[in-house]
């Protein structure tokens, strides 16, 4: 059983209004990364990539992250997250960096992330963009942008469909399968 | 939601009993931790605390510090422990010295020795997983991982791809290994040598034999070329070096007739002019150095499959 929270023109609005307050809030697009997490969030950083380049009309730089090595939760056994590559090819030094995820939960993502990004240079700030903040954080952490805050019980799973992967753009609320 | 990626296998002693999917696996996580050694700060937290031992009863450049470099750039801390320097020159047996490493809480052994069966021997008193780093004449798993990894990044994907082994397969666990590794993975194996180095039945594993290098070359997608290992040619199984050398050594000449995408690896360490040209071990088709790099990416992998775990959700 699930319910829909955003469709496809929910989503492509959000994506557009948080591409404006990026650029609004630096004053552009010069020195600004755009870091997806993998894997959805590398989905939506391109999208906002796009958004911006036609924006600003420049080539604002993107990344991908894969945050498993930095996980706190790698115990002892012997199933593993499929790891992925990260790619980031350019310096971060002095850079705006706004990470990309599609769901802001416990903010433990996001803390790897962070630990992560600092091995690849000393960036001049780092922001977070994400598609649906769902709240219950365990972690001083909150988001620059956000698409839309869903308020959910914290059993329930929210899931970002993207066309890219998905083959479809939606965001859906389910119980949680057992 | 997080798709997960596992091992069949709790040591890795053998390729003999490591799936396709393991091997693919594996393959799979070295290329994504390949990006780590390329970065400035080489290093992830993901194995902070624990504790890898290399246990080195035999002499290693490469296998030793490629392992001693994987965890270190996984943030594990690494204790290496040499045959010579340990209580074994006291007389200590080797499953004493298992069982009282054991005792420190290690989470993982990697093990070599001059003697086939010891990793597996030593798995059986201890509690944390064994990788082999090589036995004796018996197999030396990673490297043939490494070659894999190595030749599927040159060619593309390995099913179906003509591999020709040349020199001492009778000593070599390299060759070992790189059979049954290869043939799992739909490769099909040529051995050349001479006679006395090719051991008595070994077509009994599915592979072809030669005894003319150029005729076992002149298909072949990839040449891999063996030490002739000098520590053990005391026994009369060549008459000499030099003879070798002018029938089994990899030349120009002989490539001239082979595959022009060849491709050319050794396991190490390299005598120059004996199993190979100079000119052929430097020129373009060889991808020696590549498989060194590739040796540190395969055995992170192999720490990152072997240690660790994770249930959590990626929202």
């Amino acid at each position: 059983m699930s319910t829909t929270l955003l469709n496809e023109n929910d989503i492509a609005r959000a994506i557009s209004r948080i591409s404006h307050e990026i650029l609004e809030r630096n004053q552009g697009a010069e020195d600004i990364a755009l870091i997806g997490i993998r894997t959805r969030g590398v989905t939506l950083s391109s999208r906002l990539q796009d958004k911006i380049n036609a924006i600003e009309n420049t080539q604002v730089e993107t990344g991908a992250l894969d945050i498993t090595l930095y996980r706190d939760d790698l115990g002892a056994g012997l199933q593993k997250p499929e790891l992925k590559k990260t790619e980031i090819t350019f310096g971060l030094e002095g850079k705006h960096v706004i990470l990309c995820d599609d769901v802001l939960f416990t903010g433990r993502t996001i803390r790897a992330a962070i630990d992560a990004l600092m091995d690849f240079g000393r960036p001049a700030s780092v922001q977070l963009a994400v598609l649906v903040d769902r709240g219950h954080r365990e972690l001083p952490i909150r988001p620059d942008y956000v698409g839309k805050n869903i308020p959910t019980p914290k059993t329930k799973r929210v899931q970002v469909h993207l066309k890219e992967i998905d083959g479809e753009d939606k965001v859906i609320i389910q119980e949680p399968v057992k | 939601m997080t798709q997960t990626a596992s091992l069949s296998k709790r040591n890795i002693i053998s390729m003999n009993g490591l799936k396709a999917e393991d091997i693919k696996v594996i393959l799979d996580t070295a290329v994504s931790l390949k990006e780590i050694s390329t970065r400035t700060i080489k290093k992830v937290p993901t194995l902070r605390g624990r504790t890898i031992i290399n246990l080195f009863f035999e002499p290693s450049t490469r296998t030793r510090t490629s392992f001693e470099i994987a965890g270190k750039r996984l943030s594990a801390d690494v204790i290496n422990i040499s045959g010579t320097g340990s209580s074994t020159a006291k007389g200590e047996s080797l499953i004493d010295t298992a069982r009282n490493l054991n005792a420190m809480n290690p989470d993982i052994l990697v093990v070599r020795h001059n003697c086939s069966g010891a990793p597996a021997l030593i798995s059986q008193f201890v509690d944390c997983p064994v990788i082999n780093a090589g036995d004796g004449t018996h197999e030396h798993p990673s490297q043939s991982l490494l070659d894999l990894l190595t030749i599927r990044e040159h060619k593309g994907s390995l099913e179906g791809l003509k591999v020709t082994i040349v020199g001492d397969i009778a000593h070599s666990r390299v060759a070992r290994s790189n059979i049954l590794a290869m043939q799992t993975m739909g490769m099909k194996v040529k051995v050349v040598g001479p006679p006395t180095l090719i051991p008595v039945e070994i077509e009994r594993l599915g592979v072809e034999v030669c005894y003319d290098l150029g005729q076992g070359i002149n298909d072949a997608d990839v040449i891999m070329i063996l030490r002739i290992q000098l520590e053990r040619q005391n026994q009369g199984l060549l008459s000499s070096l030099r003879e070798y050398s002018n029938y089994f050594c990899l030349t120009e000449k002989h490539l001239s007739k082979a595959k022009k995408d060849t491709l050319i690896i050794h396991p190490g360490p390299v005598n120059r002019g004996i199993e190979i040209a100079l000119d052929v071990m430097e020129g373009p088709r060889s991808v020696i150095l590549d498989q060194v790099t590739n040796g540190v990416a395969i055995r992170m992998a192999l720490f990152y499959l072997l240690l660790g775990e994770s249930d959590a959700d990626t929202n």
